[in-house]
């Protein structure tokens, strides 16, 4: 059963929260909610490598620099 | 990945034991290492400790995030909620502000031996107090919808034949080791960007 959230219980629009972004986390047994879980965790530490490695770059060029 | 498929509101979710458990179990092995290093710094005073103490702890708290950011996404449609007042959730996400607390009081120090001390001494009471938090407190509430705490079964009793188990060790291992990796980048910047300041 899924839950509805107070703030659509609150207006009253119930049939409103199965949103085409629900349609889709629910279909296929729920795969992409994996899929979605992935992309969120190596996103997020491809964000952090990145940004390490810009922040070594940068010491490497002052150092070279100076 | 072999793993059972229908199991109620999980479904296939059940693979997300893979990602997002392992998420937590990087950022308690980084918080140990972190430990050590805050206590080996309070008994030697070298920088280096201090380094790798909070470097761990700042990679320590990517992998939180992630472990909370997966956690209410795989909540929102299993659950049918992104947060709800359970022991569980609230447990870790009190857990974290001390952590973020961590940032703020080193961030607020400018002699690094002190920065090292304060830091040191604060992680020493906060790791315990994180666990309680977020291991102990959750399993001993009296509900939780969070599976191995309060009434709800942990996903071992789920685990059957034995499947999941099989890659679950491996990806745990793995997802260590990554944040162990990180970590130890990190520690090799900040120590670069120490001893750039010191010449």
């Amino acid at each position: 059963m899924r839950k509805y959230s107070w703030i659509t219980l609150l207006l009253g629009y119930t049939a409103l929260a199965q949103t085409p972004v629900d349609d889709f986390f629910y279909q296929s047994g729920k795969i992409y909610v994996v899929i979605a879980i992935l992309v969120i965790i190596f996103s997020l530490i491809m964000f952090y490598l990145v940004r390490l490695d810009k922040k070594i770059t940068k010491l490497e060029k002052d150092r070279n620099e100076a | 990945m072999p793993a059972p498929d229908d199991i109620g509101i999980l479904a296939k979710t059940i693979r997300n034991l893979h990602y997002h458990v392992p998420m937590w179990f990087s950022m308690i092995i980084l918080l140990v290492v972190s430990y050590i290093y805050g206590i080996k710094f309070l008994s030697s005073g070298n920088l280096q400790h201090d380094s790798m103490s909070s470097s761990f702890v700042k990679v320590s708290m990517l992998f939180g995030l992630m472990g909370l950011v997966t956690g209410s996404f795989w909540a929102r449609f299993t659950w049918g909620t992104w947060w709800i007042e359970d022991a569980k959730l609230n447990g870790a996400a009190i857990g974290m502000l001390i952590y973020i607390a961590y940032y703020i009081l080193r961030n607020s120090i400018e002699d690094e031996n002190q920065r090292g001390k304060f830091s040191a001494v604060y992680n020493l009471f906060a790791f315990p107090i994180y666990i309680v938090l977020i291991i102990i407190y959750p399993r001993m509430a009296e509900t939780s919808l969070h599976p191995a705490s309060g009434d709800t079964i942990a996903f071992s009793s789920l685990d059957l034949d034995n499947d999941l188990r099989k890659v679950f060790y491996l990806a745990g291992l793995g997802w260590i080791l990554l944040g162990v990796w990180v970590a130890s980048l990190k520690y090799r910047l900040t120590e670069l960007k120490r001893i750039d300041e010191e010449i």
